[in-house]
């Protein structure tokens, strides 16, 4: 029973992670539709470059936000989690 | 599978006495590399400054100048020429943020691979701004720009006020970690690869090139120029950049 307890508790974690990296899908389309218009803004004014990628690579980076929050959700449920729930059983 | 190591800093010891609560106080490789890199920051600021002559500047010389100069117009084109007086404290920031993301190129483990640091940075910066809005509009009107733009909104503004420093660290530490562990998987496959590749050589030949990681050579360099170099600077940038933005949006109040 004990060692059931142990398994679903770690089957739970693995799954949760695998389910968290799904925030990655997110941050990617948005940083993929902010590099595509930031493409066709240089192509419509070259002289904008440098501003412009700057200000795309920020954009960028705050957008990333979300997709990070999900990694580091799944490093916990990885790294941190199972070790607090193998505590709680024991 | 075996040679896979992501772990976090390690703790060499504890100092100090023991707070009920708390406990001891624990020397992490995290603080003794913080330390190196601000005893690296000052040396070479030391040695970039000492010797300042007027005319026929040396080229260490020139490089202290374009760095201040830099600084001063990332900070005062950001900000404004009223926060002129923000440019030590971010540069610093900025300096510590880059080094503390490039050390992790000589083998030790990036201070910033940790969320406490991160956490630190970030704190520092929430307080800041809050003391630029009470300086806005005073201790009331602070409290009272919670309630806008209706007193309904009130616990979502809360939130999103302590969210500021919490994403902060967080996007800072997520990018860094994850160029750790994943240059650590790259190094891991990529033994595992040249181990089972040269292990199909057929005699002692297959045997002896099988126990070295050659494959481990050169490739992870082209990810560790992404991911160190590239993600450590860019980061840097953002924490400051985002620092001087917030502050500046906190002081129009």
């Amino acid at each position: 029973m004990d060692l059931l307890a142990k398994g679903i508790a770690l089957m739970g974690c693995a799954i949760g992670a695998g389910l968290a990296l799904i925030a990655g899908i997110g941050p990617g389309i948005g940083e993929g539709n902010a590099v595509a218009k930031a493409l066709e803004a240089i192509g419509r004014q070259p002289e904008c470059k440098s501003s412009v990628t700057s200000t795309m690579l920020l954009g960028c980076a705050v957008a990333e936000t979300t997709g990070i929050y999900g990694f580091v959700t799944g490093l916990l449920l990885i790294f941190a989690a199972p070790g607090m729930f193998m505590d709680y059983l024991a | 599978m075996d040679n896979i190591n992501i772990s976090g800093a390690k703790v060499y010891g504890y100092i100090g006495p023991d707070i009920p609560g708390l406990g001891r106080f624990p020397l992490s490789e995290t603080l003794i590399v913080s330390w190196i890199v601000m005893l690296i920051i000052t040396l070479l600021c030391i040695y970039l400054t000492h010797n300042m002559k007027v005319e026929k500047i040396s080229r260490r010389q020139a490089l202290a100048e374009w760095l201040v100069e830099a600084a001063n117009k990332f900070v005062i084109g950001n900000m404004g020429p009223g926060f002129a007086y923000f440019v030590p404290f971010v540069a610093a920031l900025f300096s510590l943020s880059v080094f503390s993301n490039l050390i992790g190129l000589l083998g030790v483990r990036s201070p910033t691979a940790d969320l406490n640091t991160e956490a630190g940075w970030a704190i520092v910066v929430f307080v800041i701004i809050t003391a630029q809005k009470i300086k806005a509009g005073g201790f009331g009107g602070y409290l009272l720009g919670f309630t806008k733009p209706i007193p309904l909104l009130t616990p979502f503004n809360v939130l999103s006020e302590l969210s500021t420093p919490i994403s902060m660290a967080c996007r800072h530490f997520g990018n860094i970690l994850s160029g750790i562990v994943i240059n650590g998987l790259i190094y891991a496959a990529l033994a595992t690869a040249s181990s089972e590749l040269f292990g199909l050589i057929p005699g002692v030949v297959g045997k002896v090139l099988s126990t070295i990681p050659i494959l481990d050579v050169g490739i992870p360099a082209i990810l560790s120029f992404y991911f160190d170099w590239f993600t450590g600077v860019m980061q840097a940038y953002i924490f400051c950049m985002l620092t001087t933005m917030y502050i500046a949006n906190a002081a129009e109040g």
